[in-house]
């Protein structure tokens, strides 16, 4: 990659950027602002970006792509980091962008392609991913969902649970059962259809740390065209395997949540305090904190270990995404549990007020930082991928 | 595995042969049971030195190749796993790289050929009591005409009954406890007043510690600057932090080996012991630290070759990182193999063993951790 390339990408992004959007924060769901010229602004970048094909830049121009290897698309997200602001695009597109897509582009036929993955790059179509169901969570393959075909429309019966943002998502890419007298991996398709349609119902789910963008999905005669059924019939086992490979990777490429960019062992020093000589006045948590900090570089150098590897050919990536995911949860968890106990009594607030906002804030991803060894596989899933995948040891007794 | 050089690569492939056709743990367990003296085979050491490995680190100025720290690392990686006995790592590294880090050019040309070719092994000695803290040196050595005297103890003095020469960290001026007033000086073993007597570690490995009685020393025996040797120290101690934590990825790494092949062939209750999945969940964990070792050990070999400035924050990472693994590997070796693990015969003990020594050289993880926070700043 030359050097003129990262300087053309720094100038497009320095020419392209509304003023009005640098520092505006972009949540999931798009610009948190009231102001109608932020959203305006807002809605210019979009496009402007699209227009690039730098929604999914790794995807081909055909399919609103820029058709750029990995490294050039780096270099474009941390050219508009550097400006100040996000690429709202993977996050407008829900599972799109980062899941779905990439998985049409293994499996789709050329139509299927043409007709999903613009939507998705130009981050006008939000996807959900449909997989969960009240039986079927680390064992997804018993789920009860099904789809029977009527002719030219595939037709959907179920429940489905932890559907992300489906009360907001314009498309589902839903996994369902097609042959209940196949063994339980056998029988499962994978099916594309549109949210707005009378079929659908969604309620939106509280969890323990509030709000969330969960909800339960109901499926009543809920109809899909037939030709939106995503590779080959009873083969969704195979499909939805390399969909989460991919969530795994984009779990693993996130930089670690964080309620600010302040070190924690700073965090640390004003809650505690230090001795004379400038070490924390709590010893105990001195040690653990170093411990963490310790975990958590060697958690980032194993990355850096692995992308080197990948660069020079010597493992398949997927291989060890189970290994980061676990570890990329225990150094997101442990800080979190860390920080709220160096808050101490101020760590434990619901509502501001009374706690700063940081404090709250705190609380609030402590809380949700639950999940994170619960989704994309829990961490005991995710162990017994390593163990037979990657160690080779035999298959643990299972029905089905 | 990091991305190697072709060099690299042939220079552990040749060292992963090596070591188990010519240096198995089955040679070391026979050294063992001979009771004999020696703690090497001499046959094992000249077959290093014909390899060229003592003299990987020094320049080709004084016979060596110069090839680095990831390379030396390679090389003791896969001596840990067979725990292969050798002075590599003491002289070869320990002492070879406090002499081109403080030695000035008399000092280097005196010793680093001989420690190329062999003749010479040089070793640090530094730990005066069960704990390594350097600063709390309070072996002496004054200031005699335009000589020194050195009076005081050393223990854990790795290569201690084998050494032709010790490094020798000794207060000149402040007291224990105190960084400043510590100097190097170079001892050949033989010196008048010293005395050493063979420690029996449970490795059966050469630990020695020492005495000095008013051992004198000429004023060129200063290595480094006087009274202000702890920053070089430092430099020297890293660097063996850093290999010793390559030896103790290979230890634990053989360990883990033997553990999983041991999974998958051991049957109980009818079936494979690797198909319980509490034994699996323990060897995908296992796995996980293994992997997390071994970025921590490469990085920190390539930042010595790098020079770059976090080699202390990396050296005090690897060695805590890998002695978790260790301790947690060499354990489960124990447990995994159940009642075989337990007798003398199989290979577990002799890890296990090993595993604790090495823990306890240049720094246990308790005082990597309390260093690391120094240097993080709080």
């Amino acid at each position: 990659m030359t050097e003129d390339f990262k300087i053309s990408v720094g100038d497009w992004v320095a020419d392209n950027l509304p003023k009005g959007l640098v520092g505006a924060h972009i949540s999931m769901y798009g610009v948190v602002s009231g102001d109608q010229e932020v959203k305006d602004a807002f809605e210019l970048w979009r496009q402007r970006l699209a227009a690039q094909g730098w929604g999914a830049p790794t995807w081909p121009r055909e399919y609103g792509g820029a058709g750029l290897t990995d490294a050039q698309a780096k270099v474009v997200s941390r050219a508009i980091t550097k400006a100040g602001s996000t690429n709202p695009i993977p996050y407008l597109a829900g599972m799109g962008v980062t899941m779905v897509g990439p998985t049409l582009l293994e499996y789709g036929t050329p139509e299927q392609k043409a007709r999903h993955l613009p939507g998705m790059a130009s981050g006008e179509v939000r996807w959900c991913l449909g997989l969960s169901e009240p039986n079927a969570g680390s064992d997804l393959a018993s789920l009860n969902t099904s789809a029977e075909l009527d002719e030219e429309t595939w037709v959907l019966n179920g429940q489905k649970t932890w559907t992300s943002g489906a009360d907001k998502s314009q498309w589902c890419g839903a996994l369902v059962r097609t042959d209940r007298s196949a063994a339980k991996r056998n029988g499962i398709s994978f099916l594309m259809l549109e949210m707005d349609q009378p079929g659908i119902e969604t309620r939106p789910i509280s969890l323990i740390a509030g709000e969330s963008p969960f909800c339960e999905t109901f499926f009543t005669n809920a109809q899909a065209r037939k030709d939106d059924l995503l590779g080959q019939m009873n083969d969704g086992w195979s499909v939805i395997k390399r969909l989460l490979q991919h969530e795994r990777q984009s779990q693993t490429n996130a930089p670690a949540p964080s309620t600010t960019a302040e070190p924690l062992q700073d965090v640390a020093k004003r809650y505690l305090g230090t001795s004379a000589d400038g070490t924390l006045t709590d010893s105990d948590m001195r040690s653990r904190l170093a411990d963490h900090l310790m975990d958590t570089a060697a958690h980032e150098l194993t990355i850096a270990r692995i992308m080197t590897d990948a660069r020079g050919g010597n493992v398949e990536v997927s291989a060890t995404a189970s290994i980061l995911k676990n570890s990329a949860t225990d150094v997101a968890q442990g800080r979190s549990e860390l920080l709220l106990e160096i808050m101490g009594s101020q760590g434990l607030g619901w509502e501001p007020g009374e706690y700063s906002g940081e404090e709250t804030h705190t609380v609030r991803e402590w809380l949700g930082g639950k999940a994170m060894s619960i989704y994309g596989g829990s961490y005991e899933v995710q162990k017994n991928i390593i163990s037979k995948n990657i160690l080779g040891l035999p298959e643990t007794t299972q029905k089905g | 595995m990091a991305v190697l050089t072709e060099e690299q690569t042939l220079i552990k492939d040749q060292a992963t042969a090596w070591a188990k056709d010519k240096a198995p743990v089955s040679s070391f367990r026979a050294l063992r049971d001979s009771k004999s003296e020696q703690a090497f085979l001499p046959e094992t050491w000249s077959a290093m030195v014909d390899m060229g490995w003592s003299g990987i680190l020094v320049p080709e100025q004084y016979g060596g190749s110069d090839l680095g720290y990831l390379t030396c690392g390679l090389i003791l990686e896969q001596l840990g796993r067979q725990l292969t006995a050798s002075p590599l790592f003491s002289s070869s590294l320990v002492g070879a790289s406090a002499l081109m880090l403080a030695g000035n050019t008399a000092q280097q040309e005196a010793l680093l050929p001989s420690i190329v070719n062999g003749s010479a092994l040089v070793t640090l000695a530094l730990d005066e009591s069960s704990r390594h803290q350097p600063e709390q040196t309070a072996c002496r050595a004054e200031q005699t005409g335009d000589g020194f005297c050195i009076s005081g103890k050393k223990t854990f003095v790795a290569e201690g009954m084998s050494a032709t020469h010790y490094l020798v960290a000794a207060r000149t001026s402040e007291n224990p406890g105190d960084a400043q007033g510590i100097s190097l000086f170079i001892v050949p073993a033989q010196a008048e007043g010293i005395e050493r007597t063979a420690l029996p570690t449970i490795d059966s490995r050469d630990y020695a510690k020492l005495s000095f009685t008013d051992v004198r020393v000429e004023g060129t025996a200063v290595l480094g600057s006087l009274d202000d040797g702890m920053p070089v120290l430092e430099k020297v101690l890293d660097r063996a932090r850093i290999g010793i934590a390559a030896e103790m990825l290979g230890t634990a790494s053989q360990a883990f080996d033997m553990t999983l092949d041991y999974l998958k062939t051991r049957e109980q209750f009818g079936k494979v012991i690797g198909s319980f999945q509490a034994l699996g969940h323990r060897a995908a964990a296992l796995f996980s630290l293994q992997e997390q070792s071994r970025s921590c050990v490469e990085a920190a070999l390539q930042a010595v070759d790098a020079e770059a400035d976090n080699v202390s924050e990396l050296a005090s990472l690897a060695k805590c990182q890998v002695g978790k693994f260790l301790f947690e590997m060499s354990n489960e070796l124990i447990q995994i193999h159940g009642g075989i693990g337990m007798t003398d015969e199989f290979d577990a003990g002799l890890y296990l063993k090993r595993a604790r020594v090495l823990e306890a050289s240049f720094g246990n993880r308790a005082y990597h951790r309390h260093r690391y926070a120094n240097l993080m700043g709080f």
